[in-house]
C-alpha cells in the first residue's frame, strides 16, 4: 500500500512543490486581502489565464525540443488577421456561423504555415531556432503592421464574443478551450511517439537520429504545431477583444518562456510537463491578480514575477543540494 | 609489502611513500588502508579497473584530497601533515592529468614555462626567458617541438611532451601519468617510453596510470595493483603476465582462449562488393556468414568507421553494391537500414549511442516504439515496462530503477543498454564499432559473451576495434583496413597474433 503510494508521489516532486507553493500564495492574499478569495477573482483569473497559457503551451514544444519560438505572438496576430480578413470578406457584422468557421480554419492553416517555415528551416538548414523565429517574428510583425497600417481590425458578428465571455456550466469558455488544449498537449507529449521523439531530440538530437527516429519531421512537426496552437491563441484574442490588432499580447512574449522554467521545463530541453507548466501558469495569474486586489501598480505585478521566478530557482538549487546530501 | 620495510633504512631512497590511507565519500569507501611506494627514478604502474581507487589515491599523495585521520605520508623520507596542492609541487610531485590542463592558444614555449615565471618581480613577461627555458626542458627530454608555435597546432603526442616539460620546468621528482597513451599510436607510445626512460636516467619517478596492460607490462618495473579501493598486491612487472594482471585487477580468472570457427558454409548475410566513397575508403569486398563475428581492424583514420556509416545508411556509397540475404541494399538513410535489419553500435557511446540525460527505458524502447503502440496509437507504458524488463534480465544488466538516467549506469551496463536497444529491433546484421571503449576489463568479458551467445544464435556480427587482442580472442576472421582499403585477413589461431599487430602498426 505504501509502497504503491510512494510509487505515485514518485517523480510528481515537481508538482507537489508547485501545489504547495500555489496553498502559500492562496493564503497569503487570503489573509492580507479581504476581497481576495471570493468568486469574482477566481472568475477574472479564469478570463485572463487562457490567452498566456496558449500561448505558453506554444511555447512549450520548442522548448521541449532544444529550441525556442520567438514568434508566437506575433504568428498569433496574423493568424487572427486571415480570421478577419474572411470575416470581413464574408460580411463583416453579418458574416453566418460558416464564414466563421472558415475563418477559423483559414487561422489554424496560417498558425501551421508560420510554424512549419520555421521548422524546416530549423530542421534542414541547422540553423539556431532563436535566430529562426526571431527573423520570422519580425517578418510577421513587419507585414502585419503593412497590412493593417498599424490599426485595428474589427467588426465582427455578435455571437463571435460569446466564445470569447461566454460560459459553459458557470465555467468561461476560454478556460475550457486552454483545458482541452492542455490535455492534448499533456496525452500528446507523454503518450504519443512524437512526443516521446520530442524528448529524446531535445536531449541529444544525434543520437536521437542514429536511433532512427526522423529527426527532421519531428522537428518540423514541433514548430507546426507551435504555429497552431499560437493561432489558437490569436482567435481566442479576436473573440475577447473583438478586434485584432498587430502587436497585441506581445507582453506575454518572456512570460510564456519563464511560466516553462516556472513549471520545471529544463531550459535546455528534453524534460518538462505540461501539467507542472498550467499549475505555474495559475500561480502567476493568482499573484497577478492578487497584488491588483491589493491596489498594487500592474507595472509592481510584473516585477514581482521576476523576483518570484528569481526565488524559485533559488528554491530549487537548495532543495537539490538539500536532497543530494540527504542519505539515502 | 610490510610498512615496516618502508620506514626502513633506505626510506631515503623512497621518492614517496604513504601507510594507511583510507578515504570515504559520503559513506562510500573508495580507499582502504591502502599503502603506496615509488622508488626514486623508477617507473611504476598503478593498474586497477575504473572505480578501484587510483584517481583517488593520486588526489591524496598530490594534496587534493585530504585522507582520513591515521594516514601515514613521507615524501623522501620526511614525513608531512597537512598536505596542499602547492605544497605537493614544492615537494617535487606532478600529476598530468588526462585532459592535460594546458592552453591551446599559447605557445609551447608558454605552456611550458608561463608557471616558472610567474611571480617575480618585476611583473613582465619575459619571453625570451620563456623561450629559453622550453627549449632546455625539451632538450633534456631529447625532443624538439616548436617552441613559437600555438599549442593547438600540436598533435595529442606532442602536446603529452609539452605537459612533461612543463613538470619538469617545476622540478618534478615523480610524475604520475593519467592513461597517457589512451589517444596514441604505437610510434607515438614508444616515443614517450622513450622520454619515460630519459626521466628515470635523471633520477625522476614516474608513474603510470594505464589501462593498456601489454603496455604496463613493458614499461613498468614495479606494478601495484588495486581493486575496489583495496591494494591488492605490488608486483615486479617481470613476473607478471597480462592474463595474470587481468586477474588481480578483477578478481577474476581469464582464460585466452582462440574461439575463432570456420563460418564459410553458412549461408552468407552480407555481402558487400567494391564499395568506395571518395576520400573515405576504396574497393571494400568482404562476405559476413550467418552467426560469424567479423572483425576489423586498423589504425584511426582506416575507414573502418566509415564503412560501417554506409552500411548504416548515414552516407551514401560512390561505387559498389550491398546485399543482406541476397537482397540489394538501397539505404536513404539509417531508418532504411534499421527496417532492412542492421543494427549498429556507435563508438561514442556518450554523444551517439544513447541519449545520456534521459532514462534507460526510454533509451531502449527508442528504436522500437512502433511494437509498444497501444489504444488510439499511443503508447502503451505496461509494454514498454515488459519490453525494459525482458531487456535487462536478458543481457543482465544492473539497474536501479528503469526511469534513472543511463547516465548514472557504469560503462559496461550502458553498453548493454545499447546491445538491448538494437537487439530489440531483431537485427540480421549487428555492427559493433569499439564496443569496450571506456568499458572496464571485467565487463568486457562479460560484453563479449554476450556477442557470443548472439552469435550463437545466428546473428551475423561486424565487430570493429583497436583492440587486437579482443579481436582475436573473439572473432572468427580479422579483417585489415589501411588507408581506406582492405589489405589483408587473418585467422585467429592459424596466424599469432603478433604477426597480426605486427601487420597493423607496421
Amino acid at each position: 500500500m505504501q509502497a504503491a503510494f510512494t510509487r505515485i508521489l514518485r517523480g510528481q516532486g515537481d508538482i507537489l512543490g508547485l501545489l504547495v507553493f500555489f496553498a502559500v500564495v492562496l493564503v497569503f492574499f487570503g489573509l492580507t486581502t479581504p476581497r481576495f478569495l471570493a468568486a469574482g477573482t477566481f472568475q477574472s483569473i479564469a478570463f485572463q489565464l487562457p490567452e498566456l497559457g496558449l500561448l505558453t503551451l506554444a511555447m512549450l514544444l520548442p522548448i521541449l525540443s532544444g529550441g525556442l519560438n520567438l514568434a508566437i505572438t506575433f504568428t498569433a496576430n496574423i493568424a487572427g488577421l486571415a480570421m478577419a480578413w474572411i470575416i470581413q470578406l464574408g460580411g463583416g457584422p453579418e458574416a453566418g456561423l460558416l464564414v466563421v468557421l472558415l475563418g477559423t480554419v483559414a487561422a489554424l492553416v496560417v498558425g501551421a504555415l508560420a510554424g512549419g517555415v520555421m521548422g524546416v528551416v530549423v530542421a534542414f538548414v541547422g540553423a539556431h531556432p532563436i535566430l529562426v523565429s526571431l527573423a520570422m517574428m519580425i517578418f510577421l510583425r513587419g507585414l502585419g503592421e503593412f497590412l493593417t497600417r498599424g490599426g485595428d481590425i474589427s467588426g465582427f458578428p455578435p455571437f463571435i464574443a460569446t466564445i470569447g465571455h461566454g460560459t459553459v456550466l458557470g465555467i468561461p469558455l476560454p478556460l475550457l478551450i486552454l483545458l482541452v488544449a492542455a490535455v492534448l498537449w499533456q496525452v500528446l507529449l507523454g503518450r504519443s511517439r512524437f512526443g516521446f521523439s520530442t524528448y529524446m531530440a531535445g536531449s541529444n538530437l544525434e543520437a536521437t537520429r542514429y536511433s532512427g527516429i526522423d529527426t527532421r519531421r519531428v522537428l518540423v512537426l514541433v514548430y507546426v504545431l507551435s504555429g497552431v496552437m499560437s493561432a489558437v491563441a490569436g482567435i481566442l484574442m479576436l473573440t475577447r477583444f473583438n478586434s485584432v490588432r498587430v502587436g497585441h499580447g506581445e507582453a506575454y512574449l518572456l512570460i510564456t518562456v519563464l511560466a516553462c522554467f516556472l513549471g520545471g521545463v529544463d531550459p535546455f530541453g528534453g524534460f518538462g510537463r505540461t501539467a507542472a507548466v498550467v499549475l505555474a501558469l495559475v500561480i502567476l495569474q493568482t499573484i497577478a491578480s492578487g497584488l491588483n486586489l491589493m491596489g498594487a501598480h500592474q507595472h509592481l505585478a510584473t516585477a514581482l514575477w521576476g523576483v518570484f521566478l528569481i526565488a524559485v530557482m533559488v528554491g530549487r538549487w537548495v532543495w537539490q543540494r538539500w536532497n543530494w546530501r540527504a542519505p539515502g | 609489502m610490510a610498512a615496516g620495510d618502508v620506514a626502513g633504512g633506505d626510506a631515503a631512497r623512497h621518492v614517496l611513500a604513504v601507510e594507511h590511507v583510507s578515504k570515504v565519500f559520503g559513506g562510500v569507501r573508495a580507499l582502504v588502508d591502502v599503502d603506496f611506494d615509488v622508488l626514486e627514478g623508477e617507473v611504476h604502474c598503478l593498474a586497477g579497473e575504473n572505480g578501484c581507487g587510483k584517481s583517488t589515491l593520486i588526489k591524496i599523495v598530490s594534496g587534493v584530497h585530504a585522507p582520513e585521520p591515521g594516514a601515514v605520508l613521507r615524501f623522501a623520507g620526511e614525513r608531512v601533515e597537512g598536505l596542499t596542492p602547492v605544497t605537493a609541487r614544492r615537494l617535487g610531485i606532478q600529476v598530468i592529468w588526462q585532459d592535460l590542463a594546458l592552453f591551446p592558444e599559447m605557445t609551447v614555449a608558454e605552456n611550458i614555462a608561463f608557471e616558472a615565471n610567474l611571480g617575480g618581480r618585476p611583473r613582465w613577461v619575459d619571453y625570451r626567458a620563456m623561450r629559453r627555458t622550453a627549449s632546455r626542458v625539451l632538450e633534456r627530454l631529447g625532443v624538439a617541438l616548436p617552441t613559437g608555435r600555438p599549442l593547438r597546432e600540436l598533435g595529442i603526442a606532442q602536446r603529452q611532451v609539452v605537459a612533461i616539460a612543463r613538470a619538469l620546468v617545476a622540478e618534478a621528482r615523480l610524475v604520475f601519468m593519467d592513461e597517457p597513451t589512451a589517444s596514441l599510436t604505437q610510434a607515438e607510445t614508444r616515443a614517450l617510453f622513450e622520454v619515460v626512460h630519459r626521466l628515470k636516467a635523471d633520477g625522476i619517478a614516474t608513474v603510470f596510470v594505464s589501462h593498456r596492460l601489454a603496455e604496463v607490462l613493458e614499461i613498468a618495473e614495479r606494478v601495484t595493483v588495486l581493486r575496489d579501493g583495496r591494494k591488492v598486491g605490488v608486483f615486479p612487472a617481470g613476473e607478471l603476465t597480462q592474463n595474470r594482471l587481468a586477474e588481480l585487477m578483477t578478481g577474476e580468472a581469464h582464460e585466452a582462449v582462440v574461439r575463432a570457427r570456420d563460418l564459410t558454409a553458412a549461408p552468407v548475410v552480407l555481402e558487400v562488393d567494391g564499395l568506395a566513397r571518395g576520400g573515405e575508403y576504396e574497393d571494400i569486398s568482404f562476405r559476413l556468414h550467418a552467426g560469424e563475428i567479423l572483425g576489423v581492424t586498423g589504425l584511426l583514420g582506416a575507414g573502418r568507421t566509415e564503412v560501417a556509416a554506409t552500411l548504416f545508411g548515414l552516407t551514401a556509397p560512390d561505387r559498389g553494391g550491398m546485399r543482406l540475404d541476397g537482397r540489394d541494399l538501397r539505404l536513404g538513410s539509417n531508418r532504411d537500414a534499421i527496417r532492412a535489419g542492421i543494427a549498429y553500435v556507435s563508438e561514442d557511446r556518450l554523444s551517439l549511442g544513447l541519449v545520456q540525460p534521459q532514462s534507460i527505458s526510454r533509451n531502449v524502447a527508442i528504436t522500437v516504439l512502433d511494437r509498444l503502440l497501444g489504444f488510439f496509437g499511443l503508447l502503451d507504458p505496461a509494454r514498454e515496462r515488459r519490453l525494459v524488463g525482458d531487456w535487462v534480465d536478458r543481457l543482465r544488466i544492473r539497474i536501479g530503477r528503469p526511469e534513472d538516467a543511463v547516465a548514472t549506469l557504469s560503462g559496461g551496463n550502458q553498453q548493454r543498454v545499447v546491445l538491448a536497444k538494437w537487439l530489440a529491433t531483431e537485427p540480421r546484421l549487428l555492427i559493433l564499432d569499439s564496443p569496450t571503449v571506456g568499458v572496464d576489463i571485467g565487463a568486457r568479458a562479460g560484453i563479449f559473451q554476450i556477442v557470443r551467445e548472439l552469435a550463437a544464435e545466428g546473428l551475423a556480427i561486424l565487430m570493429i576495434s583497436d583492440e587486437i587482442p579482443e579481436l582475436y580472442h573473439n572473432a572468427d576472421r580479422i579483417l585489415h583496413m589501411r588507408a581506406g582499403r582492405l589489405v589483408g585477413e587473418f585467422q585467429p589461431g592459424e596466424a599469432p597474433i603478433e604477426a597480426i599487430e605486427a601487420a597493423v602498426h607496421a
